[in-house]
């Protein structure tokens, strides 16, 4: 970290700034659309999230309260090292709690807790091109999405249908934003497709290899692609939080034995511990006091 | 003409004066309607407003060609920007990242400024355009991206064909130039999302 030596605050020099900053007005002004930008190296590889972090550099202040996840949690090292790095060259306040967050940047997750006004999501993102997969060829894919030619993209989602009888997309599922542009939310789990819809939250995304960056302003229209035979469905999960109890939450599964035991809990960390704070108990917990008892 | 316009200084902090500055316009300009204020001290040379000033410092650089109005290029800006932002002025509308208008200068037609391609949209101008007021005037209701239902503005000073250019400029989605009004230290942004109608009196 020695090269951290001698750096501008939030580490990116005020020219990259103001070209960054130019970048995210043109993805509020057109939302779902990818700016190209000159993205910067940063000191961390590429899949740790550089987009996303020139787009918090270039926006944050010293008066933002800045917290980082990576899938629901915050103490992943993805999420420890970006927390520490803009504490390191930006001297920020930074929080684990969604609610006291200004800037909230993820990988993965959007929050279970409903984001304000007062709030901007920073996505990391490692592929930008909703079409890449049907089309590699980049003068392609912006040809596509300047004449609004989704049609292949419906095709292969049918496709999906009629091979697995549903759509099998459960990450980076293709989104329209505002009734314009088609959009990768990827890597989120469609789960989360839902809380980008109208969110009282700006919505940025970052894709630093690919030198992108797009927007979705708050209370805007974002739009699952689905079919009139099937409706697009989030995944359900059958049990609540095994520590919580929470219901309609994202969860991911943990092993707790070599015997086959395993339990879900909350993929958001926060919300999870926010929870049993407030004295909830999932079905686990409840053992472990009956046992303790 | 330079010396003097040196003597005009730019942000006191440019690091975190730039940075306060640029938020107000990224949430002017992602929720449309609100106003917006500039919060750093900022003494704008003759013919600006302190909030065209402060966007012009915190946006203008080397790579945006700026046009300015008549009036502001005559004056004490060009040297002003060029020392503190490095920005060069253009006379070529079409072919502007930004274009500043002082109050008084008429504005031109959108269709003159650069609407980007509709493969790069967002080669386009963004213009920023100071108004006699941005409340008291005619009530306009606004919708689209950024707003929750409908929000009202009414900003005295807009040119007569501003609706009918507007609709324009919105039927060209996802090409348009975006609106940026200033008066004093605050402002409103207008992107190229935005439908704007008149409300009745
Ligand atoms: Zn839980």
């Amino acid at each position: 970290m020695t090269a951290l030596a001698d750096y501008n605050f939030a580490y990116l020099d005020e020219q990259t700034k103001r070209m960054i900053r130019r970048a995210i007005l043109k993805a509020i002004a057109i939302p779902g659309y990818q700016v190209p930008f000159a993205s910067r190296e940063m000191p961390m590889p590429y899949g740790w999230g550089t987009g996303g972090v020139q787009v918090t550099a270039a926006i944050l202040g010293p008066h933002d309260v800045l917290k980082v996840i990576d899938q629901g949690a915050d103490d992943t090292t993805n999420a420890v090292s970006i927390r520490a790095f803009f504490q390191k060259v930006a001297d920020v306040a930074v929080t684990t709690k969604t609610s006291e967050a200004t800037i909230i940047q993820t990988r993965h997750r959007i929050p279970e807790e409903t984001l304000g006004e007062n709030q901007v999501l920073v996505y990391q993102v490692p592929i930008p091109e909703p079409l890449r997969f049907l089309e590699p060829r980049e003068t392609e894919t912006r040809q596509m999405h300047a004449l609004e030619e989704y049609g292949l993209m419906h095709v292969k989602l049918y496709e999906d249908i009629a091979r697995h009888g549903r759509i099998a997309t459960t990450y980076a599922y293709p989104v329209k934003v505002a009734g314009r542009y088609v959009m990768d939310p990827s890597p989120t789990p469609k789960f989360d497709n839902p809380k980008m819809n109208q969110s009282a939250a700006l919505q940025l995304f970052g894709a630093g290899r690919e030198k992108r960056i797009y927007a979705v302003p708050p209370y805007t229209d974002v739009v699952s692609l689905d079919f009139e035979d099937h409706p697009f469905e989030v995944q359900t999960f059958e049990k609540p939080c095994a520590l919580c109890g929470a219901r309609h939450v994202y969860l991911d599964e943990v092993v707790l034995d070599d015997k086959g035991g395993r339990m879900f809990v909350c993929s958001d960390t926060d919300y999870c511990e926010t929870r049993r704070e407030e004295g909830q108990r999932g079905e686990m917990l409840a053992d472990m006091k009956e046992a303790a008892e | 003409m330079v010396a003097t316009a040196t003597l005009i200084p730019g942000f006191a902090d440019p690091v975190f004066d730039a940075q306060s500055s640029f938020r107000a316009a990224m949430d002017a300009l992602s929720r449309p309607g609100t106003i917006q204020q500039i919060g750093c001290p900022l003494t704008p040379p003759k013919g600006l407003s302190a909030a065209s000033a402060a966007l012009m410092l915190t946006l203008c650089d080397y790579d945006t060609p700026v046009y300015l109005s008549a009036a502001l290029a005559q004056g004490a800006v060009p040297g002003w920007l060029g020392f503190h932002a490095g920005a060069k002025v253009t006379s070529d509308k079409s072919n502007s990242a930004f274009a500043f208008f002082d109050k008084s200068s008429p504005l031109p037609a959108f269709s003159q400024f650069s609407q980007g391609t509709q493969d790069y949209p967002d080669r386009s101008t963004t213009i920023v355009l100071e108004v006699a007021s941005l409340e008291g005037g005619a009530r306009l209701s606004l919708s689209g991206p950024g707003i929750k239902g409908a929000n009202e503005i009414s900003p005295v000073g807009l040119p007569a064909t501003f609706l009918d250019q507007w609709r324009a400029n919105r039927a060209l989605f996802p090409r348009g130039i975006d609106l940026i009004l200033t008066c004093g230290n605050r402002l409103i942004g207008l992107p190229r999302t935005v439908n704007i109608k008149a409300l009745e009196v």
